[in-house]
């Protein structure tokens, strides 16, 4: 019994360990590189481009709003894979690691709706526009404050991680789903003149659209938010590990006592 | 399979099911947004059919928690589940009885909601004809969300919360249909669109319905 | 010290400032969470050492 349980043990733990051990050495390294990209980044973009002769100086909100955006929908096919992997190999910091990127992702969501509101705000004259980008991305919070709260409402472990990675699942596939909904819901209302204008600084078209001036410091930016992205998750992740750990010693010692 | 049918339809019927709260959640929502928005002939006839579609939602969420929790309380979902039907047929008929107890009267009353509410009378077909095709979809999508918060003691806020983001194509997609037929355009390709995620739902969901289910029985 | 923003000045400045406030708090909460769930691991396994 007890050996049995020795290796059990030792095989749940040989992942996680090897894990902390390995995003400890490596986290300084993201830290500081994130904290470098975003500072000098930001820096320049701030200090040292010039204003957009349409947009004026708002044009510098794109340094935050774009890579928030970007990273924002990374996070969740983050997520996406991170499910994928607990359900077909059942890693266990796999699971953690979906967990520990969830509130990532709100933070980037909300940032990004944000500064996306406060440009509306001056270029289309309202907050807050039904513009399908923004929509879609409102739809994406919606998903991801249920995915967290289905976290904090199940007390089983296992059973969370099951779930969520479901959800997950599914709710990736109404995602797009929605996501070309929106799309066809809003050209169904109006012209999509705001929709072009977003997509100058948002869409695919950015490299045409934006000067060198600005793309140089946006890739600085996004780069940033990529590695900052990284380093969260890690130390959250070993936090979850640890959390976890805790768990798992409480109810040993319970079970001994 | 036809027996669990008939039994769950009996349940809802009895009181105490729910048979009777959606449907007059439904007719609550639709006579109060005359108060609230003004009597105004013209401006009702225009949010008609979208007031009508977004009662018809609200009203099948209000009933979602109540189609596996009374089963999972009483124990008969673990009967249900060690029994030779597969899990995955349960969960279909389930969300079948539910669509038939609160889908289809919905359905049924939407019409005379509409006349209330000064819908053009060219819209009423699209309207039934969009409700027909999307409440289906709407009861597979909510047992998926009952499935997953079943074991939950209040799950009720977190089945709406993780609910609501899903059934957003559906109303899209079918107030669409319902609003471009009220205003007699083009609406082939939003009714084609509805009745893609609904026969897709159908066939898909009930597969993961049941997997998440499993999980919450062991 | 701040370059000239025209008459944006509150629009950009705002949407910096909260996009810095949110990213700030969301390191510092986790970072928090991560210390406290690590000293307590700490104190938890030296228990359990102890105890045998």
């Amino acid at each position: 019994m007890t050996i049995t349980a020795k290796a059990n043990s030792l095989w749940e733990y040989a992942n996680p360990r090897k894990f902390l051990a390995t995003s400890e050495r490596l986290l300084p390294f993201f830290w500081l590189a994130s904290t470098t990209c975003l500072v000098v980044g930001l820096v320049w973009g701030f200090f040292f481009t010039p204003d957009d002769y349409k947009q004026g100086s708002t044009v510098k909100i794109i340094y935050l709003h774009v890579p928030s955006a970007l990273m924002a929908i990374n996070c969740w096919l983050m997520m996406l894979a991170a499910s994928l992997i607990w359900l077909v190999r059942r890693h266990h910091v796999s699971a953690l690691a979906a967990r520990a990127a969830a509130p990532v992702g709100i933070v980037f969501t909300l940032v990004a709706l944000v500064t996306g509101a406060i440009w509306g705000q001056p270029m289309w004259g309202s907050w807050w526009a039904w513009d399908p980008r923004l929509t879609s991305f409102l739809i994406l919070f919606l998903f991801y404050l249920g995915y967290v709260a289905l976290w904090e409402a199940i007390e089983d472990p296992d059973t969370a991680a099951d779930l969520t990675s479901v959800l997950c699942l599914v709710g990736s596939v109404f995602a797009i789903l929605s996501r070309y909904a929106v799309n066809f819901w809003n050209q169904g209302l109006h012209q999509g003149a705001s929709v072009m204008r977003v997509a100058a600084v948002t869409g695919s078209d950015t490299e045409e659209k934006v000067s060198n001036i600005y793309f140089f410091p946006l890739m600085l930016c996004i780069v940033g938010f990529v590695l900052l992205f990284i380093a969260l998750v890690l130390y959250r992740t070993c936090t979850e590990i640890r959390a976890r750990r805790i768990k798992a010693l409480l109810a040993r010692e319970r079970a001994n006592a | 399979m036809i027996a669990l049918l008939l039994r769950d339809l009996k349940l809802a019927f009895r009181a105490g099911g729910g048979f009777g709260l959606g449907l007059a959640f439904f007719l609550i929502v639709t006579v109060l947004v005359p108060f609230s928005v003004g009597p105004q002939s013209s401006l009702l006839s225009i949010i008609a059919p979208g007031v009508l579609w977004l009662g018809a939602l609200l009203a099948c969420l209000l009933s979602l928690d109540r189609l596996l929790a009374l089963d999972w309380e009483d124990g008969s979902l673990d009967l249900l589940a060690t029994a030779p039907l597969p899990l995955e047929a349960v969960v279909a008929v389930k969300s079948l009885a539910h669509w038939l107890t609160t889908g289809l009267p919905l359905v049924l009353v939407a019409p005379l909601l509409g006349v209330m509410l000064n819908l053009p009378e060219t819209g009423f077909t699209w309207l039934v004809v969009s409700l027909l095709i999307g409440t289906p979809a709407l009861s597979v999508i909510g047992t998926f969300g009952a499935a997953i918060t079943v074991g939950l003691k209040r799950g009720g806020l977190l089945l709406s919360l993780l609910v609501l983001p899903l059934y957003v194509p559906t109303l899209i997609f079918g107030a669409e249909v319902a609003r471009r037929g009220a205003t007699g355009t083009e609406l082939e390709t939003p009714l084609l669109l509805l009745a893609g995620i609904t026969t897709a739902t159908i066939a898909l969901l009930p597969f993961a319905s049941a997997a998440v289910l499993k999980i919450n029985l062991r | 010290m701040i370059p000239d923003l025209g008459k944006y000045t509150e629009t950009v400045l705002s949407a910096y400032g909260i996009s810095i406030v949110l990213l700030v708090a969301l390191v510092v909460l986790s970072v928090m969470r991560g210390r406290r769930v690590r000293t307590e691991l700490k104190s938890v396994e030296q228990r359990m050492s102890r105890d045998g």
